[in-house]
């Protein structure tokens, strides 16, 4: 039998499915959607996660916090950075996914896919930064060693932008995680295939499973569940239209969860900043007396 | 031992019979024409009427910070902001006695805790906002941070002036103007301070005291005129706020309920962890959202510290708010004891075994005495519910895993204190433990450089430091 790719082969289509845990199940629902591209052909189908795969994310989203949170900073770096080299190897795969779903010229998806793996890059020097940047000794007025420090908030929702599907996805994603917390993300409803691919690079790049747990499906129909869910610690509202926003933060209020609320037309190009990370970071400070 | 009573004198107070809203710089009264009563919760004499604020008391309150924020207080410099804290600050000291009094009068809580703790920090937060005001540019949020505008802020009743201080100092610091609501129990002190904005010639309109109870916050809080609320309170009400505020586009900080561990090992010197026990719990009456209101001791030494626990209680004295040798004063109000009452009596339905000290409770006024609930377990009300009163529950533990695992199993998150002898168990239980402050070898401790605030349930938010000043001024990207 020939060897090859030609003309007679059959190309072999790639089955997305959810990223949980570090694995990738399809829906438990049985469930999926068709993706279309910007023209409007059919690129692949995706699950279409239901509020027991949502659960089922957060479940593996906690067990994961205490050990990604405990590494040390510099490991969630080097760990931050393999991602990007994750995917640099694969950019031309990235790149076609989104030129599919956005309809974008290829030299323009390379950017957007270029401008990824560096915001990776960009996050990866942060870890072993931010509790310098955010922390700090305190000068209080008596005999106390006193320290305040930023730690992760725990597990975060995170509704990806809906444009934007690779370069908004992971500039939600990597400030959540860099600072220890760990993420149930819910895909861009239109565009979740690069998504997908991005998981595998996450599941190839020692990243802990269940620290980033990636669900697509209907953004509307699986948020609420998650801002009402009474084990997630904040939410980022980035993916939510306005009217469901506004009854997301209500949802959220019952438990008191961290919202990052959406901001309409932010760019993904600027400087990212701080804020993205400190929305869903504690600070700790602890006092000690100092004696003989 | 007895000791002869040592009152201090009522004279440096001199209360008038009402009180009117403090807006745009005057005492104005109510267009609402409500009153509420303030008394005294020691003897249930009543103290002053106060204005109960409404709707359109509330319109005019936040018009008139608005105006005060577009005009004279928004174009005033950093430093000419500073110095009228500076002058706050200095007046405060200059009539701390003055207000301890006050205090004491109107919250219950002992003159030796007002005069010692609560005024020096109430002066200290504004002396150290006031060196911030110029200076917010370094603050590490970013390059020309600005103010948000007009703060919607309501407070609760256990540190009225101390609340107070919390949050107006940064709010002013920043550049915003404050519409602020007392608890409805302890009006007195606010509107003291209204006199001193007065006093220091602020200029109309930044600060805006309102009184009233849990209507008048409501309508604060759901104004659309403001910018930014802050609430320090019981989680039960953050959440209605959290839910008001929800797409409203404001900013929003809270300062919520908790249930404090205090962990004891086995290595601790343990009557220095008796001291930090009894001032985590019956500092303030226990009327603390950061309170050490669980100890959990280590088993190999709850023998050896439970009696000395009791004999220290045995000897703190309960009585007149304003005798000098008060350790416990009154419960702040009727409803707060009857809760406290119906949650120690759970406590002891539900198993677990009440002490108190032989103590005498005066006849008049709401009093609770110190009570030691033992043999409590995780699951028990008084465990897992905050009752904001000076009721300890004991429970055990044997190793440091299962120190930290009880001291998180809740969904509270704002305090906790660590006694060992032994740093790196002390670092090791630190970073584990899922709490905004934790307290080494020492508890309750405050300080206007250190931020306060908590995980969870607890609230969100910082104050105090560097960090308190972000929740007033507006995100650099």
């Amino acid at each position: 039998m020939p060897v090859g790719s030609g003309p007679g082969r059959l190309a072999v289509r790639k089955t997305y499915k959810l990223y949980v845990g570090g694995a990738f199940p399809r829906s438990e629902s049985g469930r999926c959607y068709p993706v279309t591209g910007a023209h409007g052909g059919h690129l692949a189908n995706a699950a279409l996660a239901s509020r027991k795969d949502a659960r089922d994310a957060v479940v593996a989203a906690r067990k994961a916090f205490a050990g990604w949170a405990g590494r040390t900073a510099y490991n969630r770096g080097q760990i931050l950075y393999r991602v990007a080299e994750m995917m640099e190897g694969r950019r031309a795969q990235y790149a076609a996914e989104i030129a599919e779903a956005d309809g974008i010229a290829a030299d323009h998806a390379d950017r957007l896919v270029c401008a990824a793996v560096d915001r990776w890059v960009h996050y990866a020097g942060w870890p072993d930064k931010i509790a310098q940047v955010m922390g700090g000794a305190n000068p209080v007025s008596g005999p106390y060693f006193n320290l305040s420090t930023p730690e992760p908030t725990g597990v975060v929702a995170v509704l990806a932008p809906q444009r934007a599907p690779l370069l908004g996805l992971v500039s939600v994603i990597a400030p959540v995680i860099a600072t220890g917390n760990t993420c149930v993300v819910v895909a861009a409803e239109r565009a979740p295939l690069p998504a997908l691919t991005l998981a595998e690079a996450l599941a190839t790049s020692d990243l802990p499973g269940g620290v980033v747990n990636i669900l697509t499906g209907r953004t509307a129909e699986i948020a609420p569940h998650l801002a009402a869910h009474a084990d997630v610690n904040g939410i980022d509202l980035t993916g939510a239209v306005p009217e469901d926003a506004v009854e997301l933060e209500r949802a959220a209020a019952t438990t008191l969860k961290r919202v990052l609320r959406p901001r309409p037309g932010e760019d993904w190009t600027a400087d990212p900043g701080l804020t993205r990370m400190t929305a869903f970071l504690e600070t700790k400070t602890v006092w000690h007396p100092v004696g003989r | 031992m007895e000791y002869a009573p040592a009152p201090e004198s009522r004279a440096v107070v001199s209360l008038r019979t009402s009180y009117e809203l403090f807006i745009d710089g005057e005492f104005t009264p109510a267009k609402s024409g409500e009153e509420l009563t303030t008394v005294n919760p020691a003897d249930e004499e009543p103290l002053a009427r106060v204005a109960v604020a409404g709707a359109a008391d509330i319109d005019r309150a936040v018009a008139a910070a608005r105006r005060a924020y577009e005009g004279a207080w928004g174009r005033m410099s950093g430093a000419e902001r500073g110095k009228y804290l500076f002058r706050i600050a200095r007046i405060i000291q200059e009539r701390s006695r003055e207000l301890a009094v006050l205090e004491s009068l109107d919250n219950g809580k002992p003159i030796k805790e007002t005069r010692d703790v609560d005024l020096p920090l109430v002066a200290a937060h504004f002396f150290y906002h006031a060196g911030w005001a110029d200076k917010l540019s370094h603050a590490g949020l970013g390059p020309a941070p600005r103010p948000l505008g007009v703060a919607a802020q309501v407070i609760p009743w256990n540190f009225p002036l101390l609340m107070l201080a919390w949050k107006i100092a940064p709010a002013l610091a920043t550049g915003n103007t404050v519409v602020l609501k007392p608890a409805e129990t302890t009006p007195l002190t606010a509107l003291a301070f209204a006199g001193i904005c007065q006093e220091a010639d602020l200029p109309p309109g930044v600060v805006n005291i309102v009184t009233g109870a849990g209507d008048t916050g409501r309508a604060l809080v759901a104004h659309p005129g403001t910018d930014k609320v802050a609430f320090t309170g019981s989680t039960e009400v953050g959440r209605e706020i959290a839910r008001a505020v929800a797409g409203t586009g404001k900013r929003l900080t809270l300062e919520l309920g908790g249930k404090g561990a205090n962990i004891v090992y086995d290595d601790a010197a343990l009557d220095q962890a008796v001291e930090g026990i009894v001032s985590g719990i019956f500092f303030n009456q226990g009327h603390v959202c950061c309170a050490g209101s669980r100890l959990l001791v280590q088993e190999s030494v709850a023998d050896e510290l439970l009696p000395r626990l009791r004999a220290r209680i045995e000897r703190l004295r309960l009585g007149d708010p304003l005798d000098k040798n008060t350790d416990i004063g009154a419960i702040n109000s009727a409803a707060q004891l009857d809760r406290i009452r119906e949650l120690a009596r759970a406590g002891a339905d539900e198993g677990a075994e009440s002490w108190s000290p032989a103590c005498r409770l005066p006849e008049r006024g709401y009093w609770f005495p110190p009570t030691v609930l033992t043999g409590v377990t995780q699951a028990h009300r008084v465990a897992r519910e905050e009752i904001f009163g000076p009721v300890l529950s004991v429970l055990t533990f044997r190793t440091p895993e299962e120190a930290v695992a009880k001291a998180n199993n809740t969904p509270y998150g704002l305090s906790a204190g660590v006694w060992t002898e032994k740093g790196s168990r002390m670092l090791w239980t630190a970073e584990r433990l899922r709490a905004g402050v934790v307290w080494s070898n020492t508890f309750n401790k405050f300080d206007p450089a250190s931020p306060f605030g908590g995980y969870k349930e607890s609230g969100y938010g910082r104050e105090g430091g560097r960090h308190g000043l972000e929740a007033y001024l507006v995100h650099a990207a």
